[in-house]
């Protein structure tokens, strides 16, 4: 048992320091630092770096023309990635559909989606969640009815996180209405650009465009567009929620917002004193500090068995649980930390363009941000969607 | 970076595996006091050598080895005093020891000849090991000892004990004091979690010039509790989960409604809660176990996380333990009650987790 990095995971880790050193723009940097929007141009722009060095695709094996990383590659890239304040990378083509398309896509699906993603040449969404399916995914109703080599999709899909971009989306329809829940569900890819379909912006709480509603009327697609066989799209779907997600602890996320915490209580003050040393405050600080040395090491035991072939399923779930808690715990202690500097609210300057003088811009995001995170127990699966899956697959409850 | 186990380690974790589930569970785990009759085994086992060096007649064992053995005593809740008996006293020895005091005091404890204990707590200062009032005054043939030690574990069955004491020259000294000595006064009472301890006084022992171990044993001191203080997140893994297990069968097998309790959600939910502490602990165990080679301010840094980390988790596994066994798990007869008390009074022993998040509050690193 040894809990270090070997000598080349270190070597690793400082090539890809040195990477976004050099490479990471300057602006695009500063926007995420301070927790500013990023329009479609700057994540394009960052993701076609990443492409060009070939470490966009980072979860893809080498066949395909990914980097070949093993998970704790992929937990160095995303720690880094995390400190150096380079955008996430926008998951749904790379880490969402891509995988199913290799898993279940028939050679002439993997010949044409999987070099467009790794281009930046298509923005994936995802098509997953309506109205009336949310946590009971399976419930969906949207309707795709065949006719010839086509299908007929009629619903709405909802939750379409940065589908105003997208101009293609990976879909779950109700194919076979007879069937019982799951197995009438097909798995279908669907050009945003096709007639009938409409996108709706839903603006959340903290004043952010970041999700959507998509509505689908009559919208003809291609049966080639259908990944796996007809009736098989819950197989995709559960695959894609299972599918081994190095990510889903957020430890790097968790790292860079503690630090971020720290200089700002240790920067802020109060009665003449850094906040950082007012005792209530510093213990709810010591205990995060704490809580993120169990969660790295636990993201780690799985990274090693994920490593040595074992699939982390249910493993996942409790990373999920554990690491939003402690992120949303992050944001609500930096929110306290400003004090009266958190009420201000400056949309134009978070999500547009619009400058704003030092003082607010450096804090302008937290309050917001707060509001933002809530989505992170809520997302992917709810938080008490995942301890159902632990009690159920790994309890046997 | 590698979670898995030695060849070695698998069989050492096999062999304790065995040792401790093919033993008659002892009805009163926590309420009996008797010894068990196992320390002759772990003499056999080798277990009293594996956490010494080899220059000493030891193993040469590692932190995780000693994770493996204590993950297993707290699964079986065997009463044996491993830390105070064994770690806390033989660390010492192995770090102050010149060779004679090595010969007369750590051999024979390294083969189950006799027994040590430490006495370092002092009722004034709680957890704090540095801040002893005990005095050694030294005189022309030896020391002379003056104070009083608070709940030393396992000094019944000890030849003699070790005894912190503050020097005139300011330095912590370490004595080995005979329980024979004039002036020699111990107190047994039993704990809650079934083990035996005792005050002891201490008016005017006199010792020859070689009961003390070394010079100034400050940092002796704190490698021991660090070995040791890792030592007991692992055992309270082990116990946590058995809660955990024997929590899980019950509500699987107890029917209320026409139901099996695990069918509520609001209680598969609670005990995914208890999952998630335990793995969570036993992150924090490994890495207490992996830090113990460190630099002593990382190693101390990180061992105190663990250990506040273990407290709070052994704390809710332990109490939710007896709330999902309802008012089963009040009783006596139920074995998951002797777990629950030796989770929730783990967090006595070496530091609670207020001493600890303190330890890091105090230590707070500003990246």
């Amino acid at each position: 048992m040894n809990l270090d990095f070997t000598p080349q995971e270190q070597a690793f880790r400082q090539q890809v320091r040195d990477f976004l050193a050099t490479e990471l723009p300057d602006d695009i940097r500063e926007r995420v630092r301070l927790g500013r929007r990023l329009s479609a141009d700057d994540h394009l722009r960052w993701q076609n770096v990443l492409s060009q060095r070939g470490w966009l695709g980072v979860g893809w094996p080498q066949e395909h023309g990914g980097p070949g990383w093993g998970p704790v590659e992929r937990h160095i890239f995303d720690e880094e990635c995390s400190a150096a304040y380079a955008p996430t990378i926008v998951p749904f083509g790379v880490s969402m559909v891509a995988p199913v398309i290799m898993a279940f896509g028939s050679e002439d699906q993997k010949r044409h989606y999987l070099p467009r993603i790794l281009t930046n040449q298509d923005w994936w969404c995802q098509g997953y969640s309506e109205p009336g399916a949310g946590s009971d995914l399976a419930s969906l109703r949207t309707r795709a009815v065949r006719d010839g080599d086509e299908y007929v999709v009629s619903g709405q899909k909802t939750w379409t996180t940065l589908g105003q971009h997208a101009n293609m989306m990976f879909c779950l329809v109700r194919t076979d209405p007879e069937a019982k829940k799951q197995a009438g569900i097909s798995f279908l890819l669907i050009d945003m650009h096709s007639p009938g379909i409409s996108v709706r912006p839903i603006v959340t709480l903290d004043g952010a465009h970041e999700v959507n509603e998509v509505f689908l009327d009559e919208v003809r697609v291609p049966v080639t567009n259908r990944i796996g066989e007809e009736g098989q799209g819950w197989t995709c779907a559960k695959f894609l929620l299972t599918h081994e997600r190095t990510g889903i602890a957020g430890v790097g996320h968790a790292k860079q917002a503690l630090r971020h915490l720290k200089a700002l209580a240790g920067r802020v003050q109060h009665r003449g004193r850094p906040l950082l040393e007012l005792a209530s405050f510093r213990q709810r600080v010591v205990k995060a500090e704490v809580e993120l040395m169990a969660l790295e090491v636990t993201h780690l035991r799985v990274l090693a068995a994920a490593r040595d072939g074992g699939a982390p399923g249910a493993e996942s779930s409790l990373l999920k649980v554990r690491g939003s808690e402690l992120r949303q715990e992050l944001s609500e202690l930096t929110r306290r930390a400003l004090g009266p500097a958190a009420l201000p609210f400056f949309p134009e300057f978070l999500y547009g363009d619009e400058t704003l003088e030092p003082e607010h811009a450096e804090h302008a995001a937290v309050g917001a941000q707060y509001f933002n995170r809530r989505k992170l127990s809520i997302y992917g699966g709810s938080n008490e969607i995942q301890k159902s899956i632990v009690a159920k697959t790994l309890l046997g409850m | 970076m590698d979670f898995s186990y030695s060849d070695e380690q698998r069989m050492l974790a096999d062999t304790l595996e065995r040792l401790v589930t093919d033993r008659e569970w002892n009805g009163n785990a926590t309420t009996q006091t008797a010894p068990s009759g196992l320390w002759q085994t772990f003499a056999e086992l080798g277990l009293l050598q594996l956490p010494f060096n080899e220059e000493d007649g030891g193993l040469g064992g590692s932190g995780i080895d000693v994770m493996i053995v204590m993950q297993a005593l707290g699964r079986g809740l065997v009463r044996e005093p491993y830390v105070a008996g064994l770690l806390l006293p033989g660390t010492l020895l192995a770090r102050l020891a010149n060779s004679a005091q090595r010969e007369r005091w750590l051999a024979p404890l390294m083969v189950g000849e006799h027994r040590l204990a430490l006495a370092w707590q002092e009722t004034a200062v709680r957890y704090d090991a540095h801040g002893v009032t005990t005095h050694a005054r030294r005189q022309a043939d030896g020391w002379l000892l003056e104070g009083a030690k608070h709940l030393v574990l396992g000094a019944n069955s000890a030849e003699a004990i070790l005894v912190t004491a503050r020097v005139d020259d300011g330095t912590l000294g370490v004595f080995v004091v005979p329980e024979t000595s004039n002036g020699f006064e111990r107190r047994d009472y039993a704990t809650l979690d079934g083990q035996v301890a005792c005050d002891i006084s201490l008016e005017g022992v006199a010792l020859p010039h070689d009961a003390r171990l070394g010079e100034d044993a400050a940092g002796a001191l704190d490698a021991a509790l660090a070995l040791g203080r890792a030592a007991l997140c692992a055992e309270a893994v082990g116990a946590m989960r058995v809660a955990c297990e024997q929590t899980l069968a019950y509500l699987k097998e107890r029917r209320q409604f026409g139901t099996p309790l695990a069918s509520f959600q609001v209680l598969q939910h609670r005990m995914v809660d208890m999952h998630l502490n335990v793995e969570q602990a036993h992150s924090m165990a490994i890495l207490a176990a992996a830090s113990l080679e460190r630099p002593a301010d990382e190693r101390d840094y990180r061992i105190a996380a663990a250990k506040a980390y273990c407290g709070e988790a052994a704390r809710f596994v332990a109490e939710q333990a007896i709330q999902l066994h309802g008012a089963m798990g009040m009783t006596e007869e139920c074995h998951v009650s002797h777990y629950a008390k030796h989770l929730i009074m783990f967090d006595h022993h070496l530091g609670d987790t207020d001493h600890h998040l303190e330890f890091i509050s105090d230590r707070l690193s500003a990246a």
